[in-house]
């Protein structure tokens, strides 16, 4: 097992989006590409923390579109594969185009967990056209095992390449990781990507759980820059990976500069634990809410706690907003 | 006659389409067509005694005659094809899908100025939900910079052919908001949301203008809200109009009335209301007087 070897998927400049309001720069962009190409990482995405199309008043507007997004990382990445992440209902087949045309190299196309049906056609369109996809299952905690490999199953019926799995609301614990990842390893023969959310503290725990139950990607973002608490450490679980003796093209000390360069340029604040972290945590409410929902709790002044509560009464799925936004406004009329 | 009516598609649209029609004094309902006997669909129109074909857009091409109006509730790329048929007899059809050939029509603006169309398109559910907001909106402002849609609707309600035709939704409701407001760019995104208790369908709308008059908007939304309940009781004003200089937020739920769905639907029933309002008004503007010619030959 030790000789395995693992891919990273490096979604600092995509899920890190979420962290600063999608607020990432050109040069910010152009400068980690060049040193993530140069630690050899093996894909990185880059986008809208929501993906391709994703850029709006709902979700937040981009600093930097799309087209230029993917066109600078084009130009700096030589070596690792340019990927974006992709969900249907939010964008559309004619952003996928401009992506192709671009020269992305790997396709992410995401739903809810339960939801899988809806990426079929484009899962079908990309491979009509030969593109590495992958099938992305969001808010992977909110179904079981079996109706994961179902809904899997379909995707790979539709021409996924792999399966990542999204603890995108940072709820699971290596237990659960373990029992999912082993489940669609076993069943499904293609390959299974892990991507977690430090909530509870576990994103490189449930990782590592991921890879010895049959992941063989591993997604991760430097100093865990990503949505609510951050996502895997890139820097802690490349380390533990080499302690391990797994093979990788990246090296934990290529990504040393990376990090000091993140921290100074790209960083503003290093995701931590918050208290709204572990609640959105363990509501399962999607981690990217948590600055949102602090947000939308000042502006109506209403209690945090307390809007966090209804939200999660009402089983937000990720790309809700505007229930926070309405939620918040009937909580400060005490309408309901 | 001109009221006689044929539903092509016997998904959650269609069949829903088929209770609005039975129920309707003023529609007459021929035949309910699908490509599978064995779907729900056609089983609950053959329990309901209607007369029904699995063989589709051949069926209602042999019996073109007996049919005024068609609503079409397929998909986009099938109704391409149906529309081959229809317009080669010249047959009038309220299109369902994002195929976006024909008129496209919001009941409570535009309805009364396409009398003549042959082919109507109803846009998409999120449409009809956002576009009697935004075309408020357009009448309280300056100019519309920007308009965008989002929309969540419960995953029940989201059948087969809207989750394949996600990119025609898109498209199709960006480029209605563009045509009803003049916006140069807009943007429409739908959430498909699983939870249960079923979520109600909710359309959010944000955009941009220059030189909002916040009373006449706000005077504007409740005429036009009040309008679209005049077909869909279910349309109710969630979150009034938040304006911050020239950004503008509101929000409609809609129930819908439960007619074969559960009442979260109002997606679904918002869109066929919608092509309800259009065949009456079709079947009025066409037809007057022979109604009883109808009934008559119902009869014999």
């Amino acid at each position: 097992m030790k000789n395995k070897h693992i891919s990273i998927s490096d979604c600092s400049l995509r899920d890190g989006n979420h962290a600063i309001k999608h607020q990432l720069s050109v040069e910010q962009i152009a400068n980690y590409c060049k040193g993530a190409d140069r630690a050899g990482l093996d894909i990185v995405e880059v986008g809208h923390g929501y993906g391709l199309g994703a850029s709006s008043s709902a979700f937040g507007v981009a600093k930097v579109d799309d087209e230029t997004m993917l066109s600078v990382a084009r130009e700096n990445c030589t070596r690792s594969k340019l990927g974006v992440h992709f969900v249907p209902g939010v964008g559309k087949h004619s952003d996928l185009d401009m992506a192709i045309e671009i020269g992305v190299d790997v396709f992410r196309i995401a739903s809810h967990c339960t939801e899988s049906n809806i990426t079929y056609r484009p899962i079908q369109y990309l491979k009509a056209k030969d593109k590495m996809v992958y099938g992305v299952l969001i808010m992977s905690h909110m179904a079981d095992a079996e109706k994961l490999l179902k809904e899997a199953s379909g995707m790979k019926a539709a021409g996924a390449d792999g399966i990542v799995l999204m603890d995108s609301a940072g709820y699971s614990t290596p237990d659960i990781v373990s029992e999912k990842v082993s489940v669609l390893h076993e069943n499904l023969g293609i390959t299974i990507a892990y991507h977690a959310h430090n909530n509870l503290g576990l994103a490189v725990a449930n990782s590592i759980a991921a890879v010895e139950s049959g992941a063989e990607i591993v997604d991760a973002t430097i100093k865990g820059f990503g949505a609510g608490s951050g996502n895997t450490q890139l820097e802690a679980v490349v380390a533990v990976f080499e302690r391990y003796g797994y093979k990788m093209n990246v090296k934990f000390k290529d990504l040393v500069n990376l990090s000091l360069y993140a921290e100074n340029s790209i960083i503003s604040s290093v995701p931590d634990i918050k208290a709204i972290n572990i609640m959105t945590g363990m509501h399962g409410l999607f981690t990217g809410y948590g600055t949102y929902v602090q947000k939308v709790s000042s502006d109506f002044g209403v209690d945090i706690f307390e809007l966090c509560e209804r939200l999660a009464s009402r089983k937000l799925v990720a790309s809700q907003e505007d229930i926070i936004l309405e939620e918040a406004s009937k909580l400060a009329r005490r309408a309901v | 006659m001109s009221n006689r009516v044929a539903i092509i598609g016997t998904g959650s649209i269609g069949i829903d389409l088929m209770y609005k029609t039975i129920n309707s004094k003023e529609l007459d309902l021929r035949f309910v067509v699908g490509r599978r006997s064995d779907s729900p669909g056609m089983k609950e129109a053959m329990l309901r005694g209607v007369a029904t074909s699995s063989e589709g857009i051949a069926y209602l091409e042999d019996n073109i005659d007996k049919i005024d109006i068609v609503f079409d509730a397929t998909s986009a790329s099938s109704h391409a094809e149906h529309d081959r048929v229809f317009c080669k007899h010249n047959k009038f059809v309220v299109d369902l899908t994002p195929a976006k050939l024909g008129e496209l029509c919001v009941p409570v603006i535009n309805m009364e100025s396409l009398k003549d169309s042959r082919n109507i398109n109803l846009i998409t559910c999120g449409g009809q939900a956002s576009l009697p907001l935004a075309y408020a909106l357009k009448n309280s402002c300056e100019k519309v910079l920007y308009v965008e849609v989002i929309s969540s609707i419960s995953s029940d309600s989201a059948g087969i052919a809207t989750r394949e035709n996600l990119n025609e939704y898109v498209e199709t409701t960006e480029f209605a908001l563009r045509s009803f407001t003049d916006a140069e760019a807009s943007k429409a995104i739908l959430n498909i949301n699983p939870a249960v208790p079923q979520v109600c369908m909710q359309t959010t709308l944000y955009a941009r203008c220059e030189k909002v008059d916040i009373e006449r908007l706000r005077s504007n939304v409740n005429s036009v809200v009040k309008k679209v309940k005049e077909y869909v009781p279910g349309y109710n004003l969630v979150l009034e109009p938040l304006v911050d200089s020239g950004s503008v937020t509101l929000a409609v739920q809609v129930y819908g009335s439960g007619d074969y769905l559960p009442e979260y639907s109002g997606n679904l029933d918002i869109i066929n209301s919608a092509a309800i309002a259009v065949a009456k008004f079709k079947s009025k503007v066409s037809g007057a007087g022979s109604r009883a010619v109808a009934i008559e030959e119902r009869l014999a």
